[in-house]
Parts: C-alpha cells; sequence; structure tokens
C-alpha cells in the first residue's frame, strides 16, 4: 500500500491523540500518587519527620540509694567531676586533645579511645574525656575553659559505698552498659549517654528497675548534620528510687571486719522476722573501684588471688555442712520417736558394714544432748542406722539445708540435701549405711550455702519456718510453725546452749554479756579425705570451720551462720567470729574493742591492710619475671 | 491575546496565556527557594529569578523567528551541538575525569542540554524531507536512528543518564508521531526486557546502586536510598495544605537532600501540601497542552513534528522529576525545570518555548510569511 500525505496527516492526528492520552495518564499517576502520600500516608509520614526533626538528648536520672534498715546509707551518689568533649562546638583546624590529655595527665589509651570516639561521634552528643577528675584537675580546666571551645567540665554523679568491700558482694557494682546490655534493654539512648552506669552485679543488678530512676530529656531541634537549632521544653528526670535493705550496717561492717584476713562468709538472720541482718562475704573487691573502671593490676591482683575475692561465698559458696546438721538430724530422730535418754557407747569409732567410722574421740556414753554437746559422731552413726533416712532428711530439709529461698539475688547455688530418693533419680542406686552415716554428721552429698547456715538455728530458734528477707518493703510474711513437738525442739535448743555454756564444744565462745547466753553448734567439713584430716597442713587442704548460732538462748532474737574456709576446726576459727558478731548486737562498744584488739594484731584496719596487699602485688607485677 | 487599543500591535501579538502561566510556575519556584535557603533571597532566589527572566526575554525575541529559519538552522544547530559533545568527551579524557561542560570563559556550556531541543528539530526536520511513501521503509528509519542514536551515546557515557534518557525519549516521540510502524516501538520494548540486565551490568557504579535502591529503597535507607526516603517523607508529611511557607522542617534542617535542585519539589510540596503540588502539576500540564496545541492546528509537517517534540521534551522534564521525587523512578539527576535552582534546566525549556512560540506566531501571521 503507498502512503500519501492524507494518511500520514491521521496518523499524526491519531497519533497525537495516543500521546496525549498517555501524558494525561502520567499525569493522572502522579496526581494519584502524591495523593497516596500526602492523604493516605500523611500519618506515617509526618510522624516520621517529627522523628527527624526533634531529638531527645536524655537526662540522665540519678540513681537511687540503698540504705540499711535504720536508714543509714548503704550505696549512695557522691558528687564527682567529669569532662567532656562537644563535637560541634570544636575549632576546626584545632586540635584540641592533646592540650587536654596535658591538663589531664591522660594515658596514651585514652587519647586514643577519645580520638576514635570523636570521630563517630554526632555532633550534639557529648564525647567523655574523663570521669571522676580530681578537684585540682577538674579546676585546672574549669579556668581554662574561654580557650578551650568545646571542652566541657561538669559536675555529675558517682555510685558511692561508703563500706567498700564489707558490702561488695551483697550489693554488686555499677559499670557502664557493654554492647549486649544496650542491645538488651531495646538499645535504650540512656546506656549510652557518658558516665551512664547500670548495676552489674549483686542488689545494684537486680534491683535495677527501682533504682535507674526515669531519665529526663532536653527536646531540641537538630538539623541533618547534627548542628542545634533550637531547645524545645525539657521533660524533668525522675531519681530512681530508695531502696530499703533488712541489713544492719553496723553489723554488715562488723562481721566483714572481724574475719579479718581469713576466707569466709557470715549470715545474720533476725529471728522475728526473718530479715537478713548481715550478708558478708570476705575476701571482696572494693566496689568503688570497680565502679569506676578497674584498674588492670587490681584486676589481676584479685582475680589470681587463692581467697578468691570475687566470687559471692554467701549466695554460691557451697559447703559440706559438717556437724551442723546435727542438731536439724536430732529433731528428725526424735520425731521418729527415737527416745533423747537413749544412750550409745562411743569407743572411739563404728563399724558400718566392712568400714570402720572413727569419731574424734572416745566419748563414752552418750545421749543426745551429750552427743550434740560434744559432737559425738558414733551416736549419729548408730542412731541413724535405726532410723529412716527419708524422713531424717525431710526434716534437715525443711530447716533449711538444700533450700532455694526467694532472694533478690542474680545467682544461688543451693546444694543438696541427699534423701534415698535423691540417690536413686541422680546415682541410680539405693541407699546404704554409709550413706546414712555420712549424712547424719553433714558429710558425703550434703552440700550448703552460708545462707542456709543461718536459716538453720534461725527457724530451731524461731520455732516457725522463717523465710529469710532482703529487702525492708512490706510486711514479713507470717512464718508458719514448723511440724515439731515443742518438747522436741525445747531438747535440741538446750543441747546446742551446752554447746557453748557446759562442756560442749565451743565453750571458748562464749559470750562475754551478763545474762545472754548463745546457743550454737560448730561444724568441721572436710575438704580432703577422710582419715587424712590436716588441721595443720597447707591451707588449701585444710578443713572448712562452720558454727551456726542464736542468741539469747532462752528467748532466741538473733540467729548467726558462718563459714570460714580451710579454717580448721569449727570451734577455733569460726565460732569466735560469731561470738564477736553476736555481742555486737547486743553490745557494740565491747565488741569493737575485741575487734580494735585484734586489728592491731593483724597489722591495720581492713582498708589500709587491702591497700598494703594492692602495694605489694603492684610492685610484685612490675619487677621483670626472672624466666 | 489581548486586543486592547491602548497596548501596542506587537505587544499585543505575544502569547499572553503562556508567558503568564511560565513567569507564575517560575514564580512559585522563586518563593519556594526563598524559603529552601531558610528564608533569604540569597543564595538561590535572586540569582535564579535573574537567569529567568534573562532566559524569558530570549525566548520572547525567538518568537519572531521564522519558521523558515528554525528549518535552515536545525542541520547545523544539530552539528555543532554534537561536536560540542565530543569536544567534551575529548576534554573529559585528556583531564582524566568525567565532564559534562565546555569551560566558555564566562559561561560554562553543556552541550548535552542543547542536544534536547537540537534532536527534535532535527528529527523533525528529516522527516518533513522523508516523502510520505518511503516513510515505512528502512531508509525513513536508520538515519533517524544514527541521529538520536550517537548523541544519546555520547551522553551516556559523560555520564549523564538523565539527559541521556531525556534525548532518547524526545527523539522516540517525534519518530513515532512522524509515523514510524507500530512494531518499531513495540520491539525494543521486548528487548529491553531482554537487554536490561546486560546494559545493568555494565552500568557505573553509582548508577546501579540508584536502581538497586529504586527497586528496594530499604535496602540502604541512610545511604543511597535516603534521598527518596526523605524526599517521600517530605512529600507525605505535608498533607493536604502542607506545614505553611518557610515552616518545612524537612528542608530547612536539611534532612532532606539537594532540596533545592533535584528534589524542590518536595520542598515545596512539604509547604504547601497536596494543594500546591497538584497546582503546579495543572500549570505544567496548561504550558504542555498549549504546546501540543500549537502542534495540532500547525500546518506543516515540520512545524507539527517540532512542536509536538518541544511540548513532549518540557513534559519529560516535568514528568521524570516528579517521579523521581515520589518514588516512582530511580534517581536519574533530572531537574523541575522553572522551578530548580540551576541555569541549564531554564534555559532548555526556555528554548523550546520559545521555538514554539515562534511557531505559533507563524500559524497566525501564517498567511503573510510563507
Amino acid at each position: 500500500m503507498r502512503i500519501t500525505t492524507a494518511h500520514q496527516s491521521i496518523t499524526f492526528s491519531r497519533r497525537m491523540m495516543v500521546l496525549g492520552g498517555a501524558q494525561a495518564a502520567v499525569g493522572g499517576l502522579l496526581v494519584g500518587r502524591m495523593g497516596w502520600l500526602a492523604i493516605a500516608q500523611n500519618e506515617k509520614y509526618q510522624l516520621l519527620s517529627e522523628s527527624n526533626r526533634v531529638q531527645l538528648i536524655p537526662v540522665p536520672p540519678r540513681r537511687g540509694w540503698i540504705i540499711d534498715r535504720n536508714g543509714k546509707p548503704l550505696a549512695i551518689n557522691r558528687s564527682s567531676f567529669r569532662v567532656d568533649i562537644i563535637p560541634q562546638q570544636l575549632e576546626k583546624d584545632r586540635d584540641i586533645v592533646p592540650e587536654i590529655a596535658n591538663l589531664l595527665a591522660l594515658n596514651d589509651d585514652d587519647v586514643e579511645r577519645i580520638r576514635r570516639e570523636l570521630v563517630d561521634s554526632r555532633g550534639f552528643r557529648p564525647v567523655s574525656v574523663a570521669d571522676n577528675v580530681a578537684y585540682e584537675q577538674y579546676a585546672a580546666v574549669t579556668v581554662r575553659l574561654p580557650d578551650l571551645p568545646g571542652v566541657q567540665a561538669t559536675r555529675g554523679f558517682s555510685r558511692y559505698y561508703p563500706d567498700g568491700p564489707a558490702v561488695a558482694h551483697l550489693l554488686g557494682y555499677v559499670g557502664t552498659a557493654n554492647a549486649k546490655e544496650y542491645e538488651a534493654d531495646n538499645k535504650n539512648p540512656l546506656l549510652i549517654i557518658p558516665g551512664f552506669k547500670i548495676g552489674k552485679q549483686g542488689l545494684e543488678k537486680v534491683l535495677e528497675p527501682y533504682l535507674r530512676g526515669v531519665p529526663g530529656g532536653q527536646r531540641v531541634e537538630i538539623t541533618a548534620k547534627g548542628k542545634l537549632v533550637k531547645e524545645l521544653d525539657p521533660k524533668p528526670d525522675r531519681s530512681g528510687q530508695t531502696v530499703q535493705l533488712t541489713i544492719d550496717q553496723g553489723l554488715q561492717q562488723y562481721a566483714a571486719r572481724r574475719m579479718g584476713d581469713q576466707s569466709g562468709a557470715l549470715v545474720a538472720i533476725d529471728v522475728a522476722s526473718g530479715d537478713m541482718l548481715a550478708f558478708v562475704s570476705m575476701p571482696a573487691f572494693d566496689p568503688n573501684s570497680f565502679s569506676e573502671g578497674i584498674g588492670r593490676t587490681e584486676w589481676k591482683a584479685l582475680s589470681t588471688n587463692d581467697h578468691i575475692p570475687l566470687l559471692n561465698k554467701v549466695a554460691q559458696g557451697l559447703y559440706p555442712s559438717g556437724s551442723t546438721i546435727k542438731p536439724a538430724m536430732a529433731l528428725g530422730f526424735l520425731k521418729q520417736g527415737v527416745d533423747p535418754k537413749r544412750r550409745v557407747v562411743c569407743n572411739g569409732g563404728y563399724q558400718i558394714g566392712n568400714r570402720y567410722f572413727r569419731c574424734d574421740d572416745v566419748h563414752g556414753a552418750m545421749d543426745m544432748r551429750s552427743a550434740i554437746e560434744r559432737s559425738c559422731n558414733t551416736y549419729f552413726w548408730a542412731t541413724g542406722l535405726i532410723t529412716d533416712p527419708e524422713q531424717t532428711t525431710e526434716m534437715v530439709n525443711n530447716l533449711g539445708y538444700g533450700q532455694d529461698f526467694d532472694l533478690p539475688l542474680p545467682t544461688q547455688r543451693f546444694g543438696t540435701m541427699p534423701s534415698p530418693k535423691w540417690l536413686q533419680k541422680k546415682y541410680h542406686r539405693s541407699w546404704q549405711g554409709y550413706d546414712s552415716a555420712n549424712t547424719s554428721i553433714g558429710q558425703g552429698y550434703v552440700l550448703i550455702n552460708p545462707m542456709q547456715l543461718a536459716v538453720m538455728p534461725a527457724r530451731i530458734a524461731a520455732g516457725k519456718l522463717l523465710q529469710p528477707r532482703l529487702l525492708m518493703a512490706g510486711k514479713p510474711k507470717p512464718a508458719p510453725e514448723i511440724n515439731v513437738d515443742p518438747a522436741h525442739l525445747a531438747i535440741v535448743r538446750d543441747a546446742m546452749t551446752a554447746v557453748v555454756n557446759e562442756r560442749g564444744t565451743a565453750v571458748a565462745s562464749k559470750l562475754p554479756l551478763d545474762g545472754i547466753m548463745m546457743a550454737g553448734k560448730t561444724g568441721t567439713a572436710q575438704v580432703f579425705r577422710l582419715g587424712e584430716r590436716g588441721h595443720q597442713g597447707t591451707w588449701a587442704l585444710r578443713d572448712h570451720a562452720l558454727f551456726i548460732a542464736f542468741a539469747p538462748a532462752d528467748k532466741p532474737r538473733y540467729a548467726i551462720g558462718c563459714i570460714i574456709e580451710h579454717g580448721g576446726f569449727g570451734a577455733s576459727a569460726a565460732a569466735p567470729i560469731v561470738r564477736d558478731s553476736m555481742t555486737y548486737l547486743f553490745d557494740q562498744q565491747k565488741a569493737l574493742q575485741t575487734l580494735e584488739a585484734l586489728e592491731q594484731q593483724w597489722g591495720g584496719t581492713l582498708a589500709e591492710r587491702n591497700a598494703r596487699q594492692l602495694q605489694a602485688f603492684k610492685a610484685a607485677s612490675q619487677t621483670p619475671d626472672p624466666a | 491575546m489581548i486586543t486592547s487599543a491602548i497596548i501596542p500591535r506587537p505587544l499585543a501579538r505575544l502569547p499572553w496565556r503562556l508567558i503568564f502561566l511560565v513567569t507564575g510556575i517560575a514564580g512559585f519556584g522563586l518563593i519556594v527557594l526563598y524559603s529552601a535557603a531558610g528564608g533569604s533571597m540569597r543564595p538561590w532566589a535572586l540569582k535564579q529569578g535573574i537567569v529567568f527572566f534573562g532566559f524569558l526575554s530570549i525566548a520572547v525575541a525567538m518568537s519572531w523567528m521564522r519558521e523558515s529559519t528554525i528549518k535552515a538552522l536545525a542541520f547545523p544547530i544539530y552539528g555543532v551541538t554534537l561536536v560540542m559533545l565530543i569536544g567534551v568527551e575529548m576534554l573529559g579524557f585528556v583531564g582524566k575525569g568525567a565532564q559534562r561542560w565546555l569551560d566558555l570563559g564566562p559561561i560554562r556550556l553543556q552541550p548535552s542540554e542543547f542536544m534536547k531541543p537540537a534532536i527534535v528539530l532535527t528529527l523533525a526536520r528529516f522527516y518533513e524531507l522523508v516523502p510520505a511513501s518511503e516513510i515505512r521503509n528502512w531508509r525513513a528509519i536508520w538515519p533517524a536512528l544514527a541521529l538520536l542514536g550517537v548523541p544519546a551515546f555520547l551522553i551516556l557515557v559523560q555520564p549523564d543518564l538523565g539527559t541521556c534518557i531525556m534525548v532518547m525519549l524526545c527523539g522516540v516521540t517525534v519518530m513515532f508521531l512522524a509515523g514510524l510502524p507500530w512494531w518499531l516501538f513495540a520491539a525494543p520494548v521486548g528487548a529491553v526486557a531482554v537487554a536490561a540486565p546486560i546494559v545493568y551490568s555494565m552500568m557505573h557504579g553509582y548508577q546501579r546502586k540508584r536502581i538497586d535502591v529504586f527497586l528496594n529503597p530499604e535496602s540502604d535507607p541512610l545511604g543511597a536510598g535516603y534521598h527518596i526516603a526523605q524526599s517521600k517523607i517530605a512529600i507525605g508529611s505535608g498533607g493536604i495544605w502542607g506545614k505553611g511557607f518557610l515552616h518545612g522542617s524537612q528542608s530547612h534542617l536539611d534532612y532532606l537532600p539537594e532540596g533545592h535542585t533535584d528534589f524542590v519539589f518536595a520542598t515545596m510540596a512539604e509547604e504547601w501540601g497536596l494543594v500546591g503540588g497538584v497546582l503546579l502539576i495543572c500549570a505544567f500540564a496548561a504550558v504542555i497542552r498549549w504546546g501540543m496545541r500549537v502542534s495540532q492546528s500547525a500546518k506543516t509537517r515540520f512545524a507539527q513534528l517540532a512542536a509536538a517534540g518541544l511540548s513532549a521534551t518540557v513534559f519529560f522534564y516535568v514528568s521524570i522529576n516528579l517521579m523521581m521525587v515520589m518514588g516512582l523512578a530511580p534517581v536519574v539527576g533530572v531537574p523541575l525545570p522553572l522551578v530548580s535552582f540551576g541555569g541549564s534546566a531554564v534555559m532548555t525549556v526556555m528554548l523550546c518555548l520559545g521555538l514554539l512560540m515562534a511557531l505559533e506566531r507563524q500559524q497566525r501571521t501564517g498567511s503573510k510569511l510563507s
């Protein structure tokens, strides 16, 4: 077909229609798209635009205090000085870092960190130069501020524990959040503010939701490049709550000091309420230096120490209970109808099957009272064999050994109180005579923590199933009575009084007070094999010393459990500490006199000795290795 | 046309409706640029105003050109522009870097801008020369493809993807209107579908990234997707009535990148809302419709094709820019004519409009001149 001019003009107008239609379609598409964005999705984009425009600079809240039962401070905030750099206000072409490093005597590591953070920072967010600056250095920076644009010297707050190591394992410490904690908290911007600390251990960690408070905010308009345009209405911050503990600060500190350089734990409980009055694990780190960020040398000194100052022995230390189990065993026997007057003759040991178990002494004829008083193993071996181990174990477990308590602790190891059923389940074997023998003197599978060591005498003293508690908030729950004949309890309490006050194993630890008697029970837990009892040998092979007590013996008010690792006899290492701590509860002056005399003998107070130790460690680590 | 005894005839003869429309669009643009600078005539609004009125005067002056002059100049202008494109390429090669302009003392010439009207005029002239009977012949196709392909390739390697696409679309529009067979336009669509992955693999890193991000803007919200994301936020947050003059936070706080050039529409929409946006789109539609009318009522084939092609140039400018700003097209760097800050787009559009005005004047006074 030949195409003519006429054809061509028809084609042209047809195609112009197509083109015009296409253009109109595109125009319609554009208007529709714009309507979609501006009307249907308006709300979404308005939110996005607003979150672009307004930035919230969080103002960190002040951390709540932790106080003791009498309102004495255990953890407070001390005003401290800090220096930051606001990158946006820095002068261009001027490197301020060396100047400030010189003023504050910073080391190369710090300088490198500051430079790195300056590169990564967004203009308005301050970069931390130094925390806890000494006042002289702070003053030196302050007077030069007009000459140091971009540098900011502020007074802030840092956590302070007046009692230092004495409360270390109870309270834990605070520190800057790490990447994991930041993620876990939904990237809470508060956590990355320079100088903001969160609870890292102990109660500081568990009570974080109460102690942290609510951050305030400075709402500001910020350009995309981080330049501050204007400040909008601020939101005030709310300080964290004050948390009151059942702890008695005086007793806590006293017990910690009284332990001297030994490794151990002591827990004291108010028999009326279950309130924990002391929660001491020694030796301990200084939470103040942990909260400021601990130095490498100090960390090394702590982590290589064989007394394990980094372990919370109260909540995580597990030990054989030794003879401290005996009062509870006796209650179990009584419940099963054993006559307390029944006598067992101790010839210095006992034959069970083909094994001969050796007692500590040749005690002669023993009834229940004298067996507890003199801690005769033979009596408990013999009586254990004629009673039902399942029922006996139940009694001991009921009184606290092997129990898990509802306490605000990050971790709690509660040990084992073995029974035939448990043994079958765990080790697939039946209960034997020697299992009864081991259990009845708190050896074998028996493992307890120091809290249980205090709960046990508290329950025997109160006759109630007291629940230990650490937080004052709310009234203590009324505890149910122990399912034991009061007459049986009287027998056991009487025997425990005899331990300290008559011819028992702890007569050396009578309370030096008129009219107040302490009842108790010693325990010596083997670390090493039976028969090679190393009271004198290497420290790490020596037996653990344990002591449980309550006082006054007739009207009990306080119960204490104490363990001294590798302390040897319970009577010689643990009982005196319990005696003095108990004395403190009744007569502080007298107890402090005893302590001061001891500390002079040891060579200074706890703080002085700690400082000396660290100094020695530093000196040792600086001398080059001979190898 | 204004008829009044008071206004002298040459002035009354000007297409005042178009001039009002264009001045209105540019005036609105100046208001937006004033706001984009944080409420200041500097650095953009004042400069842009001067440039606009300069080119408007040139366009009005061009309206007295005769069709025969335009026709005669079509091939020479194309030739000169092509030579300049090659020159830019050579300079870029010597200077070891991409270059898009020629430095001619006081002015910088961007030859690829001239190529947009030049390709339209050249193809219009070419198809005028092709006899109606030959239009479906291969000889009517390959010279046009060559005329279009060579400059498009030169611009692509500059690299300036946006302008390359514009030139291609303008040329193809003229070829389409000239009456080339349908399959010629349908086939390349299929070919593109096949060739797209190959072209993609040959693209520069930054071009490829822009396409990636267009297909999936969330893949890189703080990097290359940032432009589109922030632009959508600006338009969407404006709502129906906008946040008000000088109250656009996206542009004033610098969240919207290129808020005074390629993304000026987002700046506008944030403060003036859907109402301002629709008004601006309608104004552009009116300008394009005016150009299409010129084409429809043109008496010669050259005038028909040239007028339609020149209007299409304005159309492609506006639509590609708006699609890009609203997240319907990849970011290819096409400004919004008359509104975006920058002289070259104003120049191109005013050249197109000047030529259109000239063609329109011929229609009204045609009988006297031919």
